[in-house]
């Protein structure tokens, strides 16, 4: 099983960069992305810097979950056992296709022609919904902003808040014109907004057979499948169906039930900002008398263990979807997450996207270069993810797989200049000489393709009349070349 | 008052008189002489012997961060070979002692040559951005700088979050002379120009700056300065396209100047 596993990679998706020029021109969506992801950022650094051993909890964090994909076969046995033992099924799905044809066919087996949904990565990646769609069921998100993102036949952009993009004004409009129980004079007010979803989900709760979740944390020795969530609308389709299915990524599971105490300390406030989330569902196979009768999980591989079997790419494993590094991100902020053409956008996205599917398409080769590598990311990351240095890593992996000829070339013979400083001087000569022709007052305004995506929005500065290196020989006159003497080219250090 | 700083005096708390390899890096070498040539000033003026040993070229970051990581390799030998003697290599940008810092030790790992990795071991704990070298090397904050401007402070991603150099630029700049430190609003946003990325994602590239632009304008400075002059390529170009009025300037020329007085 190490395939790279399959994900929707959305039809025409051209890659970031271009993708990203249209989101940045958005003037509605910079101020949906810029409104939302500062207030959360300042919530959770307030909830974080609360508890003075938040950086203990990280690394312990870190150190549970590489424990865990060190030792991963070891846990998913143990947690298949103790389901199985608890009176749940367990299936192994190797990629989407295969979890998608389990999932449909015990919900067909049940007769739903409609299931309801919790919230769920998962089912996004494998493309669960569209899966069903083809074999007549149709699947009922019931996250609030899930629901948004279903009901305006348009796709996630925040791994938390599916529809971040979307301000009231947007979402009033929408409800108004395609909930059709929705009432006649429903404003653009939150509350007003909530309480018509919640009454259009209700009857689809009460009715539906079969629901389907995902889940934060599969706790091995306990069989027990957790999911965190805020509405509750996760709690009403994990307990009143009569079947529970749970598509689950292999990487979730934890040894121990007490290992529970570092994640739900680390979850909430990195992702609502909350010291705890409202609505803790946790559930050990099935209970006579108390919630689903059937319940199946769906272990999920889908490109993850040929990503384990990266040494620096691994570490993307750990993320527990909080989505804080979405909400420091720069990018992300002037972009939002469709641009990511990836159920999970963001920095985190950025590595676990290409890892997940394999470096194959334009966008995937892309996403590893969508970042400027400032490190908030890194910093915010609850399992202390060092996503900057994967970023880095991958940026390697899709120069061997990519052919830019253009860019190979360019940056083949820039190091050819960088690495000898005689080929720097000669260099630097030359500019000092180009800037008579380009450069007017200290300032280049025009460069030619491809410094011209520099000069587009940017002045360059003028080369120097005499270079740093050029006025230091000119001024002293014995200087030393160097501990090793300093031979030209390569400095000819170690060898 | 900046007479006071006499060369060879080494008023640099108890430090001894060190020997110090500056580091300028490429880009300053190459587009930004006069940093350079403040780094320089500002060390001896403390007391120190400055060398720039001509057999060093670029650090490889460019390449290593695109992933060109085979091409950065002979630029990372050139680096230790170059700065292998110094008791002390000074660089006035924290990316490029972050880049030694963080990156040489997997690189010389990967290459397989035990004579390379040994060097990168022996020299990296020696690579100091000026700033920090300053306050924790040699310990002065008051390097008897003048200069009578409305500033505000830039802190760069790299010297925030690689080097860690955290309050050191600020502990600097409150004792110049004159100076009048404006906080600037979302100071720790990233300005944009993360190497390749701003040729790469221009868009988001310019859209970040902008941001960080309006930021420095709010704050009424008439001069932005930062630890990076990559970073001040990327505000400082932005800011003179909108003719903006505001300079973009290195750190290094602050601590430096000492308006005309010897």
């Amino acid at each position: 099983m190490t395939e790279p596993g399959t994900m929707p990679t959305y039809i025409g998706m051209p890659s970031f960069p271009g993708a990203a020029r249209t989101a940045v021109a958005d003037s509605q969506l910079r101020r949906n992305l810029t409104h939302a992801t500062t207030a959360i950022r300042v919530k959770r650094q307030r909830v974080v810097s609360e508890l003075d051993d938040w950086e203990e909890l990280r690394q312990a964090g870190k150190a549970i979950k590489d424990h865990t994909l060190a030792n991963l076969e070891t846990y998913l046995l143990r947690l298949e056992e103790s389901v199985t033992r608890a009176g749940g099924h367990v299936h192994w799905a190797r990629d989407a296709a295969e979890a998608n044809a389990i999932v449909t066919a015990i919900a067909a087996s049940k007769h739903a022609d409609k299931v309801v949904k919790v919230k769920s990565m998962a089912t996004q990646e494998t493309g669960l919904n569209e899966a069903l769609a083809e074999n007549g069921i149709s699947a009922i998100e019931t996250d609030l902003a899930e629901l948004i993102v279903q009901l305006g036949d348009d796709r996630p952009s925040h791994i938390l808040v599916p529809a971040i993009h979307k301000n009231r004004a947007e979402i009033g409009e929408l409800f108004r014109r395609t909930m059709a129980d929705a009432p006649a004079d429903l404003s653009d007010d939150p509350a007003q907004l909530a309480a018509a979803a919640r009454a259009h989900l209700r009857q689809e709760f009460l009715n539906a057979k079969v629901g389907i979740s995902g889940a934060n944390f599969a706790v091995a020795d306990s069989g027990s499948l957790v999911v965190v969530e805020s509405e509750g609308n996760g709690r009403m389709c994990l307990t009143l169906p009569e079947t529970l299915i749970s598509v689950v990524g292999v990487e979730k599971v934890l040894p121990k039930w007490r290992d529970l105490e570092v994640f739900l300390a680390l979850l909430p406030r990195s992702s609502t900002a909350e010291r705890m989330n409202p609505y803790t569902t946790i559930w050990s196979g099935v209970t006579p008398g108390d919630g689903p009768r059937e319940f199946h999980l769906v272990l999920l591989d889908n490109g993850r263990t040929a990503t384990l079997a990266d040494d620096t790419g691994r570490q993307a494993l750990r993320c527990i979807r909080c989505s804080a590094c979405l909400n420091v991100c720069p990018v992300y902020e002037r972009t939002g997450g469709h641009a990511y053409g990836s159920p999970y956008p963001g920095p985190i996205g950025a590595i676990l996207s290409p890892q997940l599917r394999g470096i194959t398409s334009p966008i995937d080769a892309s996403l590893p270069y969508a970042s400027s590598l400032c490190g908030a990311c890194y910093e915010v990351c609850p399992v202390a993810i060092n996503i900057p240095e994967a970023l880095v890593h991958l940026r390697a992996k899709a120069v061997e797989t990519q052919k830019h000829y253009a860019e190979r070339s360019i940056l083949t013979l820039s190091a050819y200049v960088l690495r000898s400083p005689r080929r720097l001087a000669a260099a630097q000569r030359a500019a000092s000489w180009g800037r008579l022709v380009v450069g007017r007052g200290g300032r280049i305004r025009r460069l030619p393709p491809p410094l011209s995506a520099w000069t587009d929005t940017r002045d360059a500065p003028a080369p120097p009349a005499e270079s740093f290196r050029a006025w230091w020989k000119r001024t002293h006159k014995s200087t030393p070349a160097g501990a090793s003497g300093g031979t030209d080219d390569t400095g000819g250090a170690a060898r | 008052m900046a007479g006071q700083y006499r060369a060879g005096v080494g008023l640099s708390g108890n430090v001894p008189i060190m020997r110090i390899g500056l580091f300028v890096t490429c880009l300053t070498d190459t587009l930004y002489p006069e940093t350079g040539k403040a780094v320089v000033a500002l060390l001896e003026r403390l007391g120190h012997h400055v060398d720039f040993p001509s057999a060093q070229s670029c650090c490889g970051q460019m390449h290593f961060n695109t992933g060109y990581r085979r091409e950065a390799v002979p630029m990372a030998r050139g680096f230790v070979g170059a700065f292998r003697d110094y008791e002390a290599i000074v660089t006035p940008s924290a990316s490029c002692a972050a880049m030694v810092h963080e990156y040489y030790p997997a690189l010389a790992e990967a290459d397989g040559d035990p004579g390379f990795a040994r060097g990168v071991e022996e020299i990296t704990p020696r690579v100091r951005d000026l700033a920090t070298f300053l306050t924790d090397v040699l310990g002065v904050t008051d390097v008897g700088a003048y200069f009578p401007h409305r500033v505000t402070y830039h802190p760069t991603c790299h010297s925030l979050r690689m080097m860690h150099v955290g309050d050191a630029p600020y502990r600097l700049l409150k004792e110049v002379r004159g100076l009048e430190l404006a906080d600037l609003p979302d100071a720790t946003t990233c300005c944009g120009f993360g190497g390749t990325f701003a040729l790469k994602n221009p868009d988001v590239s310019a859209a970040m700056c902008a941001d960080k632009v309006a930021a420095i304008r709010q704050t009424g400075a008439e001069v932005v300065v930062a630890g990076d002059n990559s970073c001040l390529m990327q505000i400082g170009g932005t800011l003179s396209r909108l003719r903006a009025g505001v300079r973009a300037m290195h750190l290094a020329e602050i601590l430096a100047s000492t308006g005309g007085a010897a």
